[in-house]
């Protein structure tokens, strides 16, 4: 199964998780086969948000809320079940300072 | 004459009761969902009310049952199957283990039941969920009983025990007893979970409880359950903690509804029975190391279980099994029911200091029970205007009606 772990964190405390600590944390994973993809990304003013209304693509700056925490990167995960996805969550670095989203990835029924 | 076939009617009927929940857990295994285990637990006793009068009971009736639901949910899923691809089916087939996997008796259905729990309480759920999804799945009360015990809509409880069930099936919580390294966790969260069920149906046991589901009576079940699946020290000190609460029920109300303080109860009222199984499962828990809070919990209540009389509390044994509380479980209402019991051992001059320094700190202001302990020992002390203010603090926190009528009789009460 499938999930995503997003990682959710105030990016003025992006610093405090050293970038070669989650690179090795990846690739260790990847070496167990558990990580299918997952990238850190850019602090949230770099966002655009699309959304089609009306038939036209009508776009945003920055994220959704005003929460504290934002989007700083995402996991795409295998696992057996929600406690082995927690259990990897877990150890993602940034959870220290921030939280993980763990989400079931659901299949597009394209059939 | 006995009628053969009325006798194994009777005897589904009994299996059922005392079975179908171990049953049930059995099917959410091999099936590995709530609502095709259920329909399959229903058809299996169908089966059972049909055949077992025309073929006789079969010797293990929980394995009969068990193969009966597995075959009738693998039929089910053939059934309509014809409205979906032969494809899907044999996904689905494939997903059921056999059932030479699945022992019909003894140890693996004990497991069974363990799973659940850990399912049915795993933190991934909310708290609420939890608490429904345990009394709907491992006590097999019905979604309206529990409603009427949470005073909730049937509607809005139903529709979050369907969303907790999503969960489970979507997320993909596993049936499974946590390993060795999570267990002291995970099994925190379901004993939190009956204990809270215990409270609920303890504190509003009164007025127009009477028609309620007795949640505690529930929770005890739960309770027992535990102790012979996870022998832990936890697990007897709750079961502990609970007796001998329980133990008190018939004394600490009065048959109006309004509360009666331990040290005025009518000891004579105790069962008798609830405090000999407490004490004995207090024992238990302190042979198990580490000791935790409701076991610590427990061997307080067993001290006030065992006094003859209130006079008679070993009052410094109460005072050092709350030092060893505030160790494991710091927080702000253990200190406060310390304070009690020193002023019961040092006097009511040693517990008003200790529960000034309390509420001076802010945790406790808007705690009912703090204004009321303080009102209590300004009283003893003979200080009435401290007394009749701290009452009027613990009025205006104070929610339940029964406590309320405590708190004005005590206020009422102070000399003019």
């Amino acid at each position: 199964m499938k999930y995503a772990c997003l990682v959710y964190l105030d990016e003025t405390l992006r610093e405090t998780v050293p970038d070669r600590e989650c690179k090795a944390f990846g690739d260790g994973l990847r070496a167990r086969g558990c990580l299918l993809g997952g990238e850190a990304l850019r602090p949230s003013h770099t966002a655009t948000v699309v959304r089609v209304r009306n038939g036209g693509v009508a776009l945003t700056d920055g994220p959704f809320a005003e929460t504290k925490e934002q989007l700083a990167g995402f996991y795409l995960i295998d696992a057996t079940d929600l406690n082995e996805a927690i259990q990897i969550a877990a150890r993602i670095p940034p959870a220290r300072v921030g939280s993980i989203e763990v989400r079931p990835v659901r299949e597009l029924d394209a059939g | 004459m006995p009628d053969p076939s009325a006798a194994a009617r009777v005897a589904a009927e009994d299996v059922y009761r005392r079975e179908s929940r171990r049953v049930f857990a059995t099917l959410v295994r091999l099936l590995g969902d709530f609502d095709v285990a259920e329909e399959a637990l229903h058809d299996a006793f169908r089966a059972a009310l049909e055949q077992w009068p025309v073929q006789g009971v079969p010797e293990h009736p929980r394995a009969w049952l068990v193969s009966t639901g597995r075959f009738k949910a693998i039929d089910g899923l053939r059934r309509r199957a014809r409205f979906v691809s032969t494809e899907t089916l044999g996904d689905a087939l494939e997903a059921i283990p056999d059932e030479r996997a699945a022992p019909g008796d003894g140890e693996e259905l004990a497991d069974d039941r363990l799973r659940l729990i850990f399912t049915c309480c795993h933190p991934a759920l909310a708290t609420d969920a939890q608490v429904a999804l345990t009394l709907r799945e491992i006590c097999g009360l019905t979604t309206e009983e529990i409603a009427q015990a949470f005073l909730a809509r049937p509607a809005a409880l139903a529709q979050r025990i369907v969303r907790a069930k999503a969960k489970i099936r979507d997320a993909r919580i596993p049936y499974e007893v946590p390993g060795r390294e999570q267990l002291a966790a995970r099994l925190d969260a379901v004993l939190r979970v009956v204990y809270l069920v215990f409270n609920e149906g303890y504190s509003a046991s009164s007025g127009e409880a009477v028609t309620r589901v007795d949640l505690s009576t529930e929770a005890i079940r739960l309770g027992r359950l535990l102790v012979d699946l996870v022998p832990e020290g936890e697990t007897f000190g709750l079961l502990a903690l609970m007796l001998l609460h329980e133990s008190r029920r018939a004394a600490r109300t009065t048959p109006g509804g309004d509360l009666v303080r331990l040290d005025e109860q009518d000891r004579a009222q105790w069962d008798r029975g609830q405090i000999a199984e407490g004490l004995e499962c207090v024992g238990r828990a302190f042979a198990r190391e580490p000791v935790g809070a409701y076991t610590l919990q427990a061997a307080i209540a067993a001290t006030h279980a065992t006094a003859p009389h209130a006079a008679a509390t070993d009052w410094p044994r109460i005072v050092a099994l709350y030092d060893l509380l505030l160790r494991v479980e710091p927080s702000p209402v253990v200190e406060l029911n310390r304070a009690v019991a020193v002023a019961m051992r040092d006097g009511p001059q040693a517990g008003l200091a200790l529960v000034d320094a309390l509420l001076a700190r802010g945790d406790l202001a808007g705690y009912h029970l703090a204004h009321a302990a303080r009102a209590d020992l300004c009283r003893r002390l003979g200080r009435h205007a401290q007394a009749r203010e701290a009452y009027v603090q613990a009025l205006s926190h104070a929610r339940q009606a029964p406590e309320r009528r405590f708190l004005e009789r005590q206020l009422g009460s102070l000399p003019a």
